[in-house]
């Protein structure tokens, strides 16, 4: 393989990793950038995202195939199903803690997390799970770059969602009032806008965006385990900062430019692939180090 | 359990008596209680058998694994999501330079100490200026960036990791059976309650609650919220890499899977179990964390799943823990 | 001899200018006072001065040096200290407690000596306990220390952000609407406070204020700033004559008199 290709191909590769880190990022950015909190739990809503995606799938196939038609179906009922549970896990274990110390309702995020992935791994006797489907190998041949069928579907179906969600916040009255409420809470309460609804809509939207990226990772990698959504949601938060926590934009463009550049680092001598998360930590760290405000992070000034 | 506690009572602003555990702010009693419980605890071994001294043992490697966490979360009010990093640079510190350079034991331990420092500032340095959610992803990050290089380099053994820990000796005595050991777990385990405790009541210690309570007006008062924070995290850190130095000798091996996200998480609970900031809370969270599988064996590998909901439910019904609250 | 000097501060937030080409200075010794409308910028200046805000540019001298965007810390360091406009006390603590926060940055045990309990330790944490109770007598709370300081009256915390700001051992002190919510004999008492911080410690005073009475009585030196801008300045009576002070602000606070 030539320079040129590895470079198209890792192109490819960087591109569909961006996108799933771009789909769980933007949950993140949205919880944050409205009730300041750092959702831990929003990584393990990713894997639970991929684990009812396999139980519908495997109900379904049986009348839809294991092709296109039964993954969709079977994405868009987990993407409901798992978004009420953001839903309840928000009402249930963060409304309460909201006027808590900033430490406790971080720990209450890490103890949802904590519970999620073990119960998935007591379910599955931390099993890997074969995400069995039907969609073949086929795909583009580019000189010596290969890129199948299936990656494009993803990337392209990931930036469908992307971009429905960004007219959402921008071009309808739900997405206005969420804005708002990012600014300004109490002031959003005395217009008549009910913020708890919106709040719960927010949870709902992010996170069935990740469990989206569940499904998706589990049809691209053909398998899934109870830990998948740790890493995951580690990357997610990393690409939330490079592009400016808050920003939906910033979430879409960390996502793809730390896929990017994943990909392109394990092609760095002495990286590697063992190497590849510490690549993205160290990232992470410098960025902070730097530019804590990330690409699109507007400077915040608190008032005293 | 420990002699520190004592010397507190008057000293402590007792606005009432807290509930079921009123009588023990009476200094006498409060006395009695814990001579009791320090006898108890030196004479364990001559009755108990080798399972609960490996048991007690770790009791006691828990607590303070736990009181050093406490420093950064419960004092300084900072989440560390990745002190099972600390607790393998020092394990790995040990574990190197005895058995790959023949370097004493005892001398490890300020090159753990050293190795601590750096790490925890390099870690908090930067982080520590920000909010405090970007330090709980940070260290999270870093407990498995230490864990992944653990498990790549060659120096560390690489997954199957280090063996042939050599066992300390002091003065020509060789620390090699459990009760050795159990004294000594018992000895760090006091220590720390002793430097927590004179910490806690201290200058630096003052000033670490006033952070957690409100960052602008503790700086505003003229206290450098970053340095002061950074303080908690590399003093947490030292406390961290020492057990873990301690850990490597008894274990006389150790592999990356112990410093796992996993291993933080536990380290964690038991701080927030008894009451984060409060020692005698944290020490029972550290019983409680190490007791708790023992008891119910049968629970397997769900017992992280019922942690968590215990966490869970600690944080939104008793955010203060079980240990119950001094001050009215 | 000027011990601050404020030159042509400007601050914006998000494109709105909240203070513009701000000029003032206050004299070593004096009583000054800075008043304005509401959102005039007046708490904005105070968060300039003391570190909190970052100027987008102009130069604040204290003391002859620069203190021009320095970290807050720093700054209550070289003897600027203040209180805030709705009470930041440390809610958990004893009064005792709070008012040793102010003491931080004037002494210097670290992590060792308290771990040690050194000689020296104890020593200083002995002048600690002694200089902030004199300073809880000083505002006339010493009976209070140990109470937890969430459970007291509002004019009491009110006092305990004061000792906390004098155990700082300041030279300047910027108190941020001191007679908020007080009633009239507080107000009173509050006047006697604020000359005796400057007769008896020595210490200059820069105050915000919406309570022209009392500004009118303490202050020898009055600026008056409205949308971010000085209007006017000089002492009470030069001010309260001025028409655009009228115009801008007693004009209104007239109509707010109950």
């Amino acid at each position: 393989m030539s320079f040129q290709d590895i470079l198209l191909q890792q192109l490819a590769n960087g591109l569909i990793l961006g996108s799933f880190y771009a789909l769980v990022a933007l949950g993140y950015t949205m919880v944050y950038g409205i009730i300041k909190l750092l959702n831990f739990a929003h990584g393990d809503l990713y894997m639970l995202g991929a684990f009812i995606g396999f139980v519908v799938l495997s109900f379904l196939s049986a009348f839809l195939g294991d092709s296109w038609t039964g993954i969709l179906c079977s994405m868009v009922l987990s993407m409901i199903a798992v978004g009420l549970l953001g839903v309840l896990i928000q009402r249930v274990a963060y409304q309460p803690m909201l006027s808590a110390p900033r430490l406790s309702i971080l720990i209450t995020a890490l103890a949802v997390s904590m519970i999620l992935a073990n119960l998935v791994m007591a379910l599955t006797d931390g099993e890997y799970l074969a995400f069995s489907t039907d969609l073949g190998y086929d795909g583009l041949e580019l000189g010596n770059v290969f890129i199948t069928y299936t990656q494009m579907v993803l990337v392209g179906a990931a930036a469908v969602l992307m971009i429905a969600l960004y007219l959402f916040v921008h071009k309808t009255m739900y997405g206005k009032a969420m804005r708002a409420i990012a600014i300004d809470q109490d002031a959003c309460r005395l217009m008549g806008i009910n913020v708890n609804r919106i709040i719960a809509l927010t949870f709902f939207i992010g996170t069935s965006l990740a469990a989206s990226a569940g499904i998706m990772a589990g049809t691209y990698y053909g398998s899934i385990h109870f830990f998948m959504g740790f890493v995951v949601g580690l990357k997610a938060f990393t690409s939330a900062v490079i592009g400016g926590i808050g920003s939906i934009p910033g979430a879409m463009l960390g996502g793809l430019l730390l896929g990017l550049l994943e990909s392109y680092g394990t092609q760095i001598p002495f990286i590697g692939t063992e190497w590849k998360d510490v690549f993205s930590f160290g990232i992470l760290i410098l960025l902070l180090v730097f530019k804590p405000t990330g690409i699109l992070g507007k400077t915040e000034i608190e008032r005293m | 359990m420990t002699s520190p506690d004592s010397i507190s009572g008057a000293a402590n602003q007792a606005d009432g008596s807290g509930g079921p555990l009123g009588w023990l702010e009476s200094q006498r009693n409060r006395l009695i209680v814990l001579s009791v419980m320090a006898a108890a605890a030196m004479l364990l071994p001559l009755i108990a058998n080798n399972y609960v001294l490996e048991v007690m043992s770790n009791v006691w490697f828990y607590v303070m694994l736990c009181l050093g966490l406490n420093i950064v979360v419960g004092y300084a009010g900072l989440l560390d999501l990745g002190y099972a990093a600390f607790f393998a640079v020092g394990a790995y510190t040990t574990g190197i330079l005895t058995s790959q350079f023949g370097v004493n034991f005892w001398l490890t331990i300020p090159a753990a100490v050293l190795f601590s420092c750096v790490a925890g500032i390099v870690i908090g340095g930067p982080t520590l200026r920000l909010r405090s959610d970007y330090l709980a992803i940070v260290t999270l990050g870093f407990g498995e960036i230490v864990r992944i290089i653990a498990r790549n380099l060659e120096i560390t053994g690489g997954a199957s990791g280090l063996i042939g820990i050599e066992k300390p000796s002091i003065f020509g005595f060789e620390i090699s059976q459990i009760a050795h050991f159990y004294y000594v777990f018992l000895i760090l385990a006091v220590l720390a309650c002793f430097v927590s405790y004179r910490l806690q009541h201290s200058r630096l210690g003052r000033a670490w609650q006033y952070v957690r309570e409100d960052e602008d007006a503790a700086e505003a008062m003229g206290i450098d919220r970053v340095a002061v924070k950074l303080y908690a995290y590399v003093i947490g850190a030292i406390f961290g890499g020492i057990a873990g130095c301690f850990f490597a000798a008894k274990m006389t091996a150790i592999s990356p899977e112990t410093f796992t996200f996993q291993q933080s998480v536990l380290i964690l609970l038991g701080v927030v179990l008894g009451g984060m900031g409060k020692i005698p809370g944290v020490i029972v969270g550290a019983f409680a964390l190490v007791l708790f599988p023992e008891v119910f064996r049968d629970l397997g590998s769900s017992r992280i799943l019922v942690f968590a909901i215990v966490m869970l439910v600690i944080m939104l019904y008793r955010p203060e823990g079980i240990w119950p609250a001094k001050k009215s | 001899m000027a011990l601050l000097t404020v030159d042509k501060l400007n601050l914006n937030f998000a494109g709105l200018q909240v203070i513009k080409d701000l000029s003032f200075s206050v004299e070593q010794g004096s009583i000054a006072s800075l008043i304005g409308p509401n959102g005039a910028g007046k708490t904005s200046v105070f968060n300039c001065l003391t570190g909190f805000y970052k100027p987008g540019s102009g130069r604040i001298d204290f003391d002859g040096r620069a203190i021009t965007r320095q970290r807050p810390h720093r700054i209550t360091r070289r003897g600027m200290a203040r209180t805030f406009q709705n009470l930041r006390l440390f809610k958990s603590m004893t009064v005792l407690e709070n008012v040793m926060s102010g003491m931080h940055c004037r002494t210097r045990a670290g992590a060792i000596g308290a771990i040690l309990r050194t000689g020296s330790q104890r020593r200083e944490e002995r002048e600690i306990r002694e200089f902030c109770e004199s300073c809880l007598e000083f505002v006339g709370i010493l009976g209070e220390k140990d109470r937890v300081a969430s459970n007291l009256s509002y004019g009491t915390q009110r006092r305990v952000e004061w000792a906390r700001a004098l155990a700082t051992r300041p030279r300047l002190l910027l108190l941020d609407e001191p007679a908020a919510g007080l009633n009239f004999d507080e107000k009173q008492r509050l006047i006697g406070l604020i000359k005796r911080i400057r007769d008896e410690l020595d210490i200059t005073v820069l105050l915000i204020e919406h309570d022209m009475g009392l500004v009118m009585k303490v202050s020898e030196m009055i600026t008056v700033i409205d949308y971010g801008r000085k209007i006017a300045e000089g002492n009470a009576q030069q001010v309260q004559s001025n028409p655009k002070v009228i115009e801008a602000y007693l004009g209104r606070e007239e109509d707010e008199e109950p």
